[in-house]
Protein backbone atom coordinates (compact mmCIF):
# COMPACT_ATOMS: atom_id res chain seq x y z
CA UNK A 1 0.00 0.00 0.00
CA UNK A 2 1.17 3.51 -0.76
CA UNK A 3 2.59 5.00 2.44
CA UNK A 4 1.67 8.35 3.87
CA UNK A 5 4.79 10.51 3.76
CA UNK A 6 6.49 12.52 6.50
CA UNK A 7 8.53 15.40 5.14
CA UNK A 8 10.85 17.72 7.08
CA UNK A 9 11.32 21.14 5.52
CA UNK A 10 14.57 23.08 5.65
CA UNK A 11 14.87 26.81 5.01
CA UNK A 12 18.02 27.66 3.08
CA UNK A 13 19.72 31.02 2.84
CA UNK A 14 22.85 31.44 0.72
CA UNK A 15 23.39 27.71 0.76
CA UNK A 16 23.04 27.34 4.55
CA UNK A 17 20.25 26.05 6.78
CA UNK A 18 18.59 28.83 8.75
CA UNK A 19 16.12 28.73 11.64
CA UNK A 20 18.51 26.72 13.78
CA UNK A 21 18.37 22.99 13.66
CA UNK A 22 19.23 21.67 17.10
CA UNK A 23 20.66 18.21 16.90
CA UNK A 24 23.01 16.83 19.44
CA UNK A 25 26.32 15.90 17.90
CA UNK A 26 25.77 17.78 14.71
CA UNK A 27 29.09 19.33 13.79
CA UNK A 28 27.58 22.04 11.64
CA UNK A 29 23.87 22.67 12.07
CA UNK A 30 23.99 25.04 9.11
CA UNK A 31 25.22 22.45 6.65
CA UNK A 32 22.24 21.24 4.60
CA UNK A 33 24.02 17.99 3.74
CA UNK A 34 24.65 17.10 7.37
CA UNK A 35 21.10 17.91 8.38
CA UNK A 36 19.75 15.95 5.39
CA UNK A 37 21.82 12.94 6.43
CA UNK A 38 20.30 13.00 9.90
CA UNK A 39 16.77 13.06 8.47
CA UNK A 40 17.75 10.31 6.06
CA UNK A 41 18.85 8.17 9.02
CA UNK A 42 15.64 8.97 10.90
CA UNK A 43 13.65 7.60 7.98
CA UNK A 44 12.20 10.77 6.47
CA UNK A 45 10.36 9.94 3.25
CA UNK A 46 11.37 13.09 1.42
CA UNK A 47 12.92 16.45 2.14
CA UNK A 48 11.92 19.92 1.06
CA UNK A 49 14.54 22.67 0.73
CA UNK A 50 13.13 26.15 0.55
CA UNK A 51 15.54 28.82 -0.62
CA UNK A 52 14.44 31.96 1.17
CA UNK A 53 17.00 34.24 -0.48
CA UNK A 54 15.72 33.28 -3.87
CA UNK A 55 17.74 35.86 -5.74
CA UNK A 56 19.08 35.54 -9.23
CA UNK A 57 22.72 35.55 -8.05
CA UNK A 58 21.86 32.80 -5.67
CA UNK A 59 20.76 30.34 -8.35
CA UNK A 60 24.23 28.94 -8.92
CA UNK A 61 24.75 28.36 -5.20
CA UNK A 62 21.44 26.53 -5.06
CA UNK A 63 22.30 24.26 -7.98
CA UNK A 64 25.66 23.46 -6.39
CA UNK A 65 23.90 22.70 -3.12
CA UNK A 66 21.45 20.38 -4.85
CA UNK A 67 24.36 18.52 -6.45
CA UNK A 68 26.01 18.14 -3.07
CA UNK A 69 22.83 16.86 -1.41
CA UNK A 70 22.11 14.42 -4.23
CA UNK A 71 25.65 13.10 -3.98
CA UNK A 72 25.25 12.30 -0.31
CA UNK A 73 21.71 11.14 0.31
CA UNK A 74 19.68 8.76 -1.77
CA UNK A 75 16.17 9.92 -1.08
CA UNK A 76 13.81 12.18 -2.99
CA UNK A 77 13.87 15.89 -2.32
CA UNK A 78 12.10 18.98 -3.58
CA UNK A 79 13.63 22.40 -4.05
CA UNK A 80 11.65 25.62 -4.02
CA UNK A 81 11.99 29.37 -3.65
CA UNK A 82 11.81 31.98 -6.37
CA UNK A 83 11.88 29.57 -9.29
CA UNK A 84 10.50 31.21 -12.40
CA UNK A 85 12.51 30.06 -15.39
CA UNK A 86 12.40 26.80 -17.31
CA UNK A 87 16.21 26.91 -17.30
CA UNK A 88 16.25 27.02 -13.47
CA UNK A 89 13.95 24.02 -13.32
CA UNK A 90 16.09 22.05 -15.75
CA UNK A 91 19.30 22.87 -13.85
CA UNK A 92 17.84 21.88 -10.49
CA UNK A 93 16.42 18.60 -11.82
CA UNK A 94 19.65 17.76 -13.62
CA UNK A 95 21.57 18.47 -10.43
CA UNK A 96 19.56 15.75 -8.68
CA UNK A 97 16.39 17.29 -7.25
CA UNK A 98 13.41 14.97 -7.66
CA UNK A 99 10.92 17.81 -7.84
CA UNK A 100 10.81 21.59 -7.95
CA UNK A 101 8.24 23.66 -6.16
CA UNK A 102 6.71 26.72 -7.85
CA UNK A 103 4.80 29.39 -5.97
CA UNK A 104 4.76 33.14 -6.73
CA UNK A 105 5.93 32.81 -10.32
CA UNK A 106 3.30 30.16 -11.05
CA UNK A 107 0.56 32.48 -9.79
CA UNK A 108 1.89 35.32 -11.92
CA UNK A 109 2.55 33.17 -14.98
CA UNK A 110 0.39 30.03 -14.79
CA UNK A 111 1.72 28.85 -18.18
CA UNK A 112 4.99 28.16 -16.36
CA UNK A 113 3.25 25.11 -14.89
CA UNK A 114 2.09 23.73 -18.22
CA UNK A 115 5.38 24.41 -19.98
CA UNK A 116 7.37 22.76 -17.19
CA UNK A 117 5.01 19.79 -16.89
CA UNK A 118 5.13 19.18 -20.62
CA UNK A 119 8.89 19.43 -20.67
CA UNK A 120 9.83 17.51 -17.53
CA UNK A 121 6.67 15.60 -16.64
CA UNK A 122 3.98 16.42 -14.08
CA UNK A 123 5.60 14.17 -11.50
CA UNK A 124 8.37 16.69 -10.82
CA UNK A 125 6.29 19.86 -10.73
CA UNK A 126 4.96 20.81 -7.30
CA UNK A 127 2.80 23.90 -6.91
CA UNK A 128 3.07 25.48 -3.47
CA UNK A 129 0.03 27.40 -2.27
CA UNK A 130 0.03 29.72 0.75
CA UNK A 131 -3.61 30.15 1.75
CA UNK A 132 -5.35 32.33 4.31
CA UNK A 133 -8.88 32.08 5.61
CA UNK A 134 -10.98 35.10 4.54
CA UNK A 135 -14.26 34.04 6.12
CA UNK A 136 -16.13 32.50 3.23
CA UNK A 137 -13.09 31.33 1.26
CA UNK A 138 -9.31 30.88 1.37
CA UNK A 139 -7.19 33.43 -0.45
CA UNK A 140 -3.85 32.73 -2.14
CA UNK A 141 -0.91 34.85 -0.95
CA UNK A 142 2.40 35.21 -2.77
CA UNK A 143 5.87 36.63 -2.12
CA UNK A 144 6.36 34.56 1.00
CA UNK A 145 2.88 35.30 2.30
CA UNK A 146 3.23 39.08 2.03
CA UNK A 147 1.04 39.81 -0.98
CA UNK A 148 -2.66 38.97 -1.28
CA UNK A 149 -3.77 38.01 -4.77
CA UNK A 150 -7.56 37.97 -4.60
CA UNK A 151 -7.38 34.43 -5.97
CA UNK A 152 -9.45 31.68 -4.39
CA UNK A 153 -7.21 28.86 -3.17
CA UNK A 154 -9.57 26.06 -4.23
CA UNK A 155 -9.93 27.48 -7.73
CA UNK A 156 -6.17 27.95 -7.97
CA UNK A 157 -5.42 24.39 -6.83
CA UNK A 158 -7.83 23.05 -9.42
CA UNK A 159 -6.30 25.21 -12.15
CA UNK A 160 -2.76 24.23 -11.17
CA UNK A 161 -3.69 20.54 -11.37
CA UNK A 162 -5.34 21.07 -14.72
CA UNK A 163 -2.22 22.83 -16.04
CA UNK A 164 -0.14 19.81 -15.12
CA UNK A 165 1.04 20.20 -11.52
CA UNK A 166 1.85 16.78 -10.09
CA UNK A 167 1.45 17.73 -6.45
CA UNK A 168 0.20 20.55 -4.23
CA UNK A 169 2.20 21.76 -1.24
CA UNK A 170 -0.49 23.45 0.81
CA UNK A 171 0.44 25.81 3.63
CA UNK A 172 -2.18 27.26 5.94
CA UNK A 173 -1.03 30.75 6.85
CA UNK A 174 -3.54 30.79 9.69
CA UNK A 175 -2.18 27.65 11.32
CA UNK A 176 1.52 27.95 10.44
CA UNK A 177 3.58 28.36 13.61
CA UNK A 178 0.62 27.84 15.97
CA UNK A 179 1.27 24.16 16.79
CA UNK A 180 -2.50 23.79 17.00
CA UNK A 181 -2.53 21.12 14.32
CA UNK A 182 -2.90 21.21 10.57
CA UNK A 183 -5.77 23.13 9.01
CA UNK A 184 -8.05 20.15 8.47
CA UNK A 185 -10.84 22.14 6.88
CA UNK A 186 -8.58 23.74 4.27
CA UNK A 187 -6.68 20.52 3.59
CA UNK A 188 -9.89 18.54 3.20
CA UNK A 189 -11.33 21.14 0.83
CA UNK A 190 -8.24 20.93 -1.39
CA UNK A 191 -7.89 17.13 -1.36
CA UNK A 192 -11.55 16.88 -2.38
CA UNK A 193 -11.00 19.34 -5.20
CA UNK A 194 -7.93 17.88 -6.91
CA UNK A 195 -6.90 14.42 -8.02
CA UNK A 196 -3.18 14.84 -7.38
CA UNK A 197 -1.27 14.27 -4.12
CA UNK A 198 -1.45 17.01 -1.48
CA UNK A 199 1.24 17.78 1.11
CA UNK A 200 -0.25 19.50 4.17
CA UNK A 201 1.90 22.11 5.89
CA UNK A 202 1.62 24.46 8.84
CA UNK A 203 0.58 23.84 12.41
CA UNK A 204 1.97 20.44 13.40
CA UNK A 205 2.42 20.33 17.16
CA UNK A 206 1.54 16.83 18.32
CA UNK A 207 1.55 13.23 17.14
CA UNK A 208 -2.21 13.33 16.85
CA UNK A 209 -2.01 16.23 14.40
CA UNK A 210 -0.33 13.93 11.88
CA UNK A 211 -2.96 11.26 12.43
CA UNK A 212 -5.76 13.78 11.93
CA UNK A 213 -4.45 15.30 8.73
CA UNK A 214 -4.08 11.86 7.13
CA UNK A 215 -7.35 10.33 8.33
CA UNK A 216 -9.65 13.35 8.53
CA UNK A 217 -8.36 15.48 5.67
CA UNK A 218 -6.98 12.80 3.34
CA UNK A 219 -3.55 14.42 2.98
CA UNK A 220 -0.93 12.29 1.20
CA UNK A 221 2.00 13.76 3.05
CA UNK A 222 2.58 15.97 6.08
CA UNK A 223 5.33 18.54 6.25
CA UNK A 224 6.85 19.99 9.40
CA UNK A 225 9.88 22.08 10.22
CA UNK A 226 10.55 23.29 13.75
CA UNK A 227 8.88 20.26 15.31
CA UNK A 228 11.60 18.07 13.84
CA UNK A 229 14.42 20.59 13.93
CA UNK A 230 14.01 21.11 17.67
CA UNK A 231 13.59 17.38 18.18
CA UNK A 232 10.23 17.64 19.84
CA UNK A 233 9.55 14.45 17.95
CA UNK A 234 11.73 12.33 15.75
CA UNK A 235 10.46 11.10 12.40
CA UNK A 236 10.56 7.57 13.82
CA UNK A 237 8.33 8.53 16.74
CA UNK A 238 5.74 10.04 14.42
CA UNK A 239 5.80 7.01 12.17
CA UNK A 240 5.57 4.48 14.97
CA UNK A 241 2.60 6.33 16.38
CA UNK A 242 0.87 6.38 12.99
CA UNK A 243 1.64 2.72 12.38
CA UNK A 244 0.06 1.78 15.70
CA UNK A 245 -3.04 3.72 14.75
CA UNK A 246 -3.28 1.87 11.44
CA UNK A 247 -2.00 4.57 9.08
CA UNK A 248 0.25 3.10 6.35
CA UNK A 249 3.78 4.43 6.83
CA UNK A 250 7.22 3.28 5.83
CA UNK A 251 9.34 2.22 8.77
CA UNK A 252 13.02 2.48 7.85
CA UNK B 1 33.11 -2.18 -13.35
CA UNK B 2 32.41 0.57 -15.90
CA UNK B 3 28.75 1.52 -16.04
CA UNK B 4 27.65 3.83 -18.81
CA UNK B 5 24.76 6.13 -17.91
CA UNK B 6 23.20 7.37 -21.11
CA UNK B 7 23.08 11.16 -21.12
CA UNK B 8 20.40 12.35 -23.51
CA UNK B 9 19.21 15.44 -21.72
CA UNK B 10 16.35 13.77 -19.84
CA UNK B 11 17.19 14.70 -16.27
CA UNK B 12 18.57 13.35 -13.03
CA UNK B 13 21.76 11.75 -14.38
CA UNK B 14 23.73 13.07 -11.43
CA UNK B 15 21.81 11.10 -8.78
CA UNK B 16 22.16 7.87 -10.72
CA UNK B 17 25.90 8.40 -11.18
CA UNK B 18 26.37 9.09 -7.47
CA UNK B 19 24.39 6.01 -6.51
CA UNK B 20 26.50 3.83 -8.83
CA UNK B 21 29.63 5.30 -7.31
CA UNK B 22 28.48 4.62 -3.77
CA UNK B 23 27.74 1.01 -4.79
CA UNK B 24 31.28 0.42 -6.01
CA UNK B 25 30.73 0.97 -9.73
CA UNK B 26 32.50 3.40 -12.00
CA UNK B 27 29.87 5.60 -13.65
CA UNK B 28 30.53 7.00 -17.12
CA UNK B 29 27.96 9.62 -18.08
CA UNK B 30 27.92 9.62 -21.84
CA UNK B 31 26.04 10.14 -25.06
CA UNK B 32 28.73 8.50 -27.19
CA UNK B 33 28.42 5.14 -28.92
CA UNK B 34 32.10 4.35 -28.38
CA UNK B 35 31.72 4.72 -24.63
CA UNK B 36 28.62 2.52 -24.58
CA UNK B 37 30.71 0.00 -26.42
CA UNK B 38 33.53 0.25 -23.89
CA UNK B 39 31.26 -0.01 -20.83
CA UNK B 40 30.56 -3.26 -18.98
CA UNK B 41 26.95 -2.31 -18.34
CA UNK B 42 24.52 0.36 -19.41
CA UNK B 43 21.85 2.35 -17.61
CA UNK B 44 19.13 4.29 -19.41
CA UNK B 45 17.71 6.77 -16.89
CA UNK B 46 15.01 9.27 -17.72
CA UNK B 47 12.46 11.68 -16.41
CA UNK B 48 9.98 13.50 -18.63
CA UNK B 49 7.89 12.74 -21.66
CA UNK B 50 8.12 9.59 -23.81
CA UNK B 51 8.08 11.40 -27.17
CA UNK B 52 10.78 13.87 -26.14
CA UNK B 53 12.98 11.05 -24.86
CA UNK B 54 12.71 9.00 -28.05
CA UNK B 55 13.24 12.14 -30.15
CA UNK B 56 16.45 12.85 -28.23
CA UNK B 57 17.72 9.26 -28.56
CA UNK B 58 17.05 9.49 -32.30
CA UNK B 59 18.69 12.89 -32.61
CA UNK B 60 21.80 11.62 -30.84
CA UNK B 61 21.70 8.55 -33.07
CA UNK B 62 21.70 6.25 -30.03
CA UNK B 63 18.79 3.93 -30.82
CA UNK B 64 20.83 1.60 -33.03
CA UNK B 65 23.71 1.63 -30.55
CA UNK B 66 21.43 0.68 -27.65
CA UNK B 67 19.84 -2.17 -29.60
CA UNK B 68 23.30 -3.38 -30.62
CA UNK B 69 24.56 -3.44 -27.01
CA UNK B 70 21.44 -5.27 -25.87
CA UNK B 71 21.89 -7.83 -28.67
CA UNK B 72 25.42 -8.38 -27.46
CA UNK B 73 23.96 -9.35 -24.07
CA UNK B 74 25.44 -6.47 -22.12
CA UNK B 75 23.54 -6.00 -18.82
CA UNK B 76 21.14 -3.12 -19.36
CA UNK B 77 18.95 -1.30 -16.83
CA UNK B 78 16.16 1.15 -17.65
CA UNK B 79 14.99 3.42 -14.83
CA UNK B 80 11.53 5.05 -14.73
CA UNK B 81 11.00 6.63 -18.17
CA UNK B 82 14.12 4.73 -19.26
CA UNK B 83 12.26 1.52 -18.46
CA UNK B 84 9.14 2.61 -20.32
CA UNK B 85 11.22 3.27 -23.44
CA UNK B 86 12.14 -0.45 -23.50
CA UNK B 87 8.58 -1.26 -24.59
CA UNK B 88 7.06 -0.92 -28.05
CA UNK B 89 4.80 2.05 -27.50
CA UNK B 90 3.16 4.33 -24.94
CA UNK B 91 -0.26 5.88 -24.49
CA UNK B 92 1.63 9.05 -23.67
CA UNK B 93 3.36 9.15 -27.07
CA UNK B 94 1.82 10.83 -30.09
CA UNK B 95 4.65 10.50 -32.57
CA UNK B 96 7.29 8.02 -31.43
CA UNK B 97 7.54 4.27 -30.98
CA UNK B 98 9.63 2.87 -28.13
CA UNK B 99 12.79 0.79 -28.43
CA UNK B 100 10.72 -2.40 -28.65
CA UNK B 101 13.19 -4.49 -26.67
CA UNK B 102 10.29 -5.81 -24.58
CA UNK B 103 6.96 -6.29 -26.32
CA UNK B 104 3.95 -4.54 -24.88
CA UNK B 105 2.90 -0.98 -24.17
CA UNK B 106 2.97 1.72 -21.54
CA UNK B 107 -0.43 2.81 -20.21
CA UNK B 108 -1.76 5.53 -17.92
CA UNK B 109 -3.24 4.93 -14.49
CA UNK B 110 -7.01 5.06 -14.89
CA UNK B 111 -8.83 8.01 -13.37
CA UNK B 112 -10.74 5.66 -11.07
CA UNK B 113 -12.47 7.41 -8.22
CA UNK B 114 -10.06 8.25 -5.46
CA UNK B 115 -6.92 7.23 -7.35
CA UNK B 116 -4.54 10.14 -7.37
CA UNK B 117 -2.23 10.44 -10.34
CA UNK B 118 0.80 10.66 -10.33
CA UNK B 119 1.46 7.63 -8.14
CA UNK B 120 3.88 9.35 -5.82
CA UNK B 121 5.70 8.04 -2.80
CA UNK B 122 6.87 4.83 -1.14
CA UNK B 123 5.08 1.64 -2.06
CA UNK B 124 5.61 -2.10 -1.55
CA UNK B 125 7.30 -4.45 -3.97
CA UNK B 126 5.74 -7.84 -4.55
CA UNK B 127 8.48 -10.08 -5.85
CA UNK B 128 7.51 -12.50 -8.59
CA UNK B 129 10.92 -13.65 -9.85
CA UNK B 130 12.40 -14.78 -6.56
CA UNK B 131 15.67 -15.89 -8.16
CA UNK B 132 16.29 -12.63 -10.07
CA UNK B 133 19.90 -11.56 -9.48
CA UNK B 134 18.70 -7.95 -9.44
CA UNK B 135 16.54 -8.70 -6.40
CA UNK B 136 19.09 -10.52 -4.31
CA UNK B 137 18.35 -9.60 -0.68
CA UNK B 138 15.13 -7.78 -1.58
CA UNK B 139 11.93 -9.25 -0.15
CA UNK B 140 8.29 -8.66 -0.90
CA UNK B 141 7.16 -5.74 1.22
CA UNK B 142 10.37 -3.76 0.68
CA UNK B 143 9.40 -0.19 -0.10
CA UNK B 144 10.79 1.90 -2.93
CA UNK B 145 10.08 5.40 -4.21
CA UNK B 146 7.69 5.82 -7.13
CA UNK B 147 6.91 8.98 -9.04
CA UNK B 148 5.01 8.30 -12.28
CA UNK B 149 1.68 8.47 -14.12
CA UNK B 150 2.26 5.64 -16.63
CA UNK B 151 3.25 2.02 -16.15
CA UNK B 152 4.35 -0.84 -18.42
CA UNK B 153 2.05 -3.61 -19.58
CA UNK B 154 4.32 -6.25 -21.11
CA UNK B 155 2.70 -8.66 -23.57
CA UNK B 156 4.59 -11.62 -22.15
CA UNK B 157 3.85 -11.80 -18.42
CA UNK B 158 6.91 -13.95 -17.80
CA UNK B 159 9.12 -10.84 -18.01
CA UNK B 160 7.49 -9.43 -14.85
CA UNK B 161 9.96 -9.75 -11.96
CA UNK B 162 7.96 -7.71 -9.43
CA UNK B 163 4.66 -5.91 -9.15
CA UNK B 164 3.24 -3.09 -7.09
CA UNK B 165 -0.36 -2.32 -6.16
CA UNK B 166 -1.83 1.11 -6.87
CA UNK B 167 -5.43 0.87 -7.99
CA UNK B 168 -4.23 -1.98 -10.19
CA UNK B 169 -1.43 -4.44 -9.70
CA UNK B 170 1.15 -3.25 -12.21
CA UNK B 171 4.55 -4.52 -13.33
CA UNK B 172 7.25 -2.45 -11.63
CA UNK B 173 10.32 -4.57 -12.39
CA UNK B 174 10.85 -6.23 -15.76
CA UNK B 175 13.54 -8.69 -16.65
CA UNK B 176 14.20 -10.18 -20.06
CA UNK B 177 17.53 -11.97 -20.39
CA UNK B 178 20.18 -9.28 -19.84
CA UNK B 179 17.68 -6.42 -19.85
CA UNK B 180 16.14 -5.05 -16.65
CA UNK B 181 13.70 -2.23 -16.08
CA UNK B 182 12.48 -0.61 -12.87
CA UNK B 183 9.55 1.80 -12.73
CA UNK B 184 10.61 3.31 -9.40
CA UNK B 185 13.76 5.28 -8.60
CA UNK B 186 16.34 3.00 -6.97
CA UNK B 187 18.73 5.96 -6.77
CA UNK B 188 16.20 7.68 -4.50
CA UNK B 189 15.02 4.65 -2.53
CA UNK B 190 17.54 4.71 0.29
CA UNK B 191 18.87 1.32 1.38
CA UNK B 192 16.45 -0.87 -0.60
CA UNK B 193 17.21 1.08 -3.76
CA UNK B 194 20.94 1.01 -3.23
CA UNK B 195 20.78 -2.74 -2.72
CA UNK B 196 19.17 -3.12 -6.15
CA UNK B 197 21.82 -0.88 -7.70
CA UNK B 198 24.56 -2.85 -5.95
CA UNK B 199 23.05 -6.05 -7.35
CA UNK B 200 23.15 -4.55 -10.83
CA UNK B 201 26.74 -3.39 -10.36
CA UNK B 202 27.82 -6.87 -9.30
CA UNK B 203 25.95 -8.79 -12.02
CA UNK B 204 28.26 -10.90 -14.15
Amino acid sequence: MLSKRIIPCLDIKEGRVVKGVKFLGLRDAGDPVEVAKIYDQQGADELVFLDITASFENRKTLVELVEKIAGNIFMPFTVGGGIGEIGDIRNLLNAGAEKVSLNTQAVKFPELISTAAKRFGSQCIVVAIDAKNQGDHWEVFINGGRTPTGIDALAWAEKAARLGAGEILLTSMDFDGTKDGYDLELTRAITQKVNIPVIASGGAGSLEDFYNVFTKANADAALAASLFHYQEFSIGQVKNYLKEKGVPVRLA
Amino acid sequence: MKIAIIDYGMGNIHSVAKAIQSCGGEPVVTGKKSELDAADKIILPGVGAFDDAMAELNRLDLVGAILEQVRRKKPFLGICLGMQLLLEKSQEAKTHQGLGIISGEVVKFGAKSGLKVPHMGWNDLKIVAKDSPLLNGIDSGSQVYFCHSYYPQPADKSVIAATCAYGVEFACILQKDNVYGVQFHPEKSQSAGLKIIRNFVSLC
